[in-house]
């Protein structure tokens, strides 16, 4: 019968082994198809579209606009997109979240807790329900059409969807969750007696923001961009249901290439490239934290 | 000491909310509309419910998205279970390596995750014949994407247990055993049950590494969904939508339920 003291060394090996299953079970189905995607990413096609050899950078200088006839700026339009919406949803999303954690922590204390409840209760709703009902609070029979074609701001029968517009607030919808709850923890943190003495100081409006409370939540705000920015890099279910055709980003043209183009290799790029996207912006956000 | 209680900021969350639940409320009142199509209707019906209960293409996604979710939730929990054990004693050699192939699954985009696992199904099948794509293709792709939930819960849990418990039993004379099924396994099962529920919230919600993974046969609800929003959408999937908010909400429910007891214990 094994001590109750059992000396550190076996500790070790059990608890390794208790680790093992689930390490080899995502090294299988994660790190493996990883290396996969990557090495399909140097592959070409031959005349029916299948896998062969020789290796080759097509793929990338493809995404770089270097198509068979010359230079197209298709791709790096799409990339330039992807990162304008991306940044612009993470932007929106935090200028929206500021208010509503300071509001959340101006409540009694019970009612905070229920607050942050209701913020995180949407995100167990399935995205593809709330972005197409989405469709159908900005559609051509809505009231917020009828009421803009009334304002001139549309033509009457027009819908607000499909639009870069409807894509954004899509977005930010969803998102909004993610931003919120890391904001709040540094909110409720913050420490008041340091925004007193700036105001006593005589900073005020933006001053006594940007130096009284700014440097304070500044881990909430870096937690929410990093859960924004990243996700919405490969977002392509919003894009695909209220952009309509004209809004393709990043993650429509992988869907296709593993849809109805059936072009892997390129697709594979798209994927390879979109991680070496996030794995800058989470060791930018590391280097941030650091400094 | 000074708290911003101006009126306008409440306001501004009044309409932050209004932006978080006017899609939920929409479909959920759509599915009770009984003038069908148009958001002005007028009367309440259950009937589209009905209609739903005879629509054999929505009930066979519901029986497997329930299918995929029970199976992949049994699979994860008990891989999950074990890392999270594994993880929360002593630091050994290779943990921190552990730790960060953990993480894979959960910084890697949905996307990315999807046609990965999409290109591993391809080039098993050329090698050997076998995993075509369809419901096991899913159920792999979906524990993978839970373990790591499951082991932060179980970890979690396991290293905010009372030493005590398992000291006294130690002292009482217990088999290794024996300690584990009645003390260990009583204290940990809150943990292990709340990362079960979280694990089968996240299967019930996957949409993008189901529709990659997915094969003829293998339809899911917001796979369903998603191509009726293509095709047009029809009352009957207002109401499957309801019924998939509610069980969502039900599900979170459930998970804070349990933890409660866990102060208490």
């Amino acid at each position: 019968m094994p001590s109750a003291n059992a000396p550190a060394p076996k500790a070790g090996r059990i608890a390794r082994l208790l680790c093992l299953p689930a390490t080899l079970w995502i090294t299988v189905l994660s790190l493996v198809p990883l290396l996969l995607v990557a090495g399909i990413s140097f592959m070409s096609r031959d005349d029916i579209g299948t896998l062969t050899l020789p290796l080759t950078l097509e793929s990338y200088s493809r995404l770089l606009g270097f198509g068979p006839f010359g230079f197209e700026p298709l791709y790096p339009q799409i990339f330039l997109r992807t990162a304008i919406i991306a940044l612009a949803t993470t932007a929106l999303s935090l200028a929206l979240a500021l208010p509503l954690a300071f509001a959340i922590r101006s409540l009694p204390g019970r009612w905070r807790g229920v607050a942050l409840t209701l913020v995180v209760v949407p995100l167990w709703t399935n995205l593809v329900v709330r972005t197409y009902a989405w469709q159908l609070l900005l559609g051509p029979d809505s009231w917020l059409a009828a009421a803009s074609a009334s304002l001139g701001w549309l033509q009457p029968g027009e819908g607000l969807y499909p639009s870069l517009g409807a894509v954004l607030l899509g977005m930010v919808a969803d998102y909004l969750p993610f931003v919120t709850l890391p904001l709040y923890a540094s909110v409720e943190r913050l420490d008041w007696t340091l925004v007193e003495a700036a105001a006593d100081l005589g900073a005020k409006g933006w001053r006594l923001f940007r130096h009284g409370i700014l440097p304070q939540i500044w881990p909430g705000l870096a937690a929410g961009t990093t859960l924004t920015f990243i996700p919405s890099l490969g977002q392509f279910l919003v894009p695909d249901l209220l952009g309509g055709g004209k809004t393709l980003l990043l993650g429509n043209v992988l869907q296709q290439q593993f849809g109805t183009s059936g072009d892997w290799p390129f697709g594979s790029a798209i994927a390879v490239v979109s991680l070496l996207l996030v794995g800058i912006a989470s060791a930018l956000q590391r280097l941030r934290k650091r400094a | 000491m000074i708290r911003p209680q101006k009126p306008w900021l409440l306001l501004a969350a009044a309409a932050l909310f209004a932006l978080l639940y006017a899609p939920i409320v929409v479909v959920v009142a759509q599915s009770f509309n009984g003038s069908g199509h148009g958001v002005s209707g007028t009367s309440l019906t259950l009937r589209w419910y009905g209609t739903l209960m005879q629509n054999e293409v929505a009930m066979r996604a519901v029986t497997n998205s329930l299918m995929l979710g029970a199976s992949s939730t049994l699979l994860s929990t008990l891989l999950g279970t074990l890392l999270g054990l594994g993880l929360a004693g002593q630091a050994f050699p290779g943990r921190r390596w552990i730790e960060s192939i953990l993480h894979v699954p959960v910084i890697l985009p949905d996307i990315v995750m999807a046609i990965s696992i999409l290109l591993l199904s391809h080039w098993v099948r050329k090698l050997t014949g076998l995993m075509e794509l369809g419901m096991p293709t899913m159920i792999l792709a979906h524990t993978t994407f839970q373990i790591p939930f499951v082991a932060m819960v179980v970890r979690a849990r396991r290293s905010g247990m009372d030493p005590s418990w398992e000291e006294a039993a130690r002292d009482l004379g217990a088999t290794r055993s024996q300690l584990f099924r009645h003390i260990t396994l009583p204290l940990l099962w809150p943990g292990i049950l709340a990362g079960a529920l979280l694990a089968f919230a996240l299967s019930l919600d996957d949409f993008v590494v189901s529709f990659f993974t997915s094969g003829p046969g293998s339809t899911t609800l917001p796979i369903l969904i998603h191509s009726s929003v293509r095709r047009g959408l029809t009352p009957e999937i207002h109401a499957l939508s309801t019924l998939l908010i509610g069980s969502a909400l039900l599900l979170t429910l459930a998970g804070a339920r349990t933890r409660p007891q866990n102060a208490e214990k």
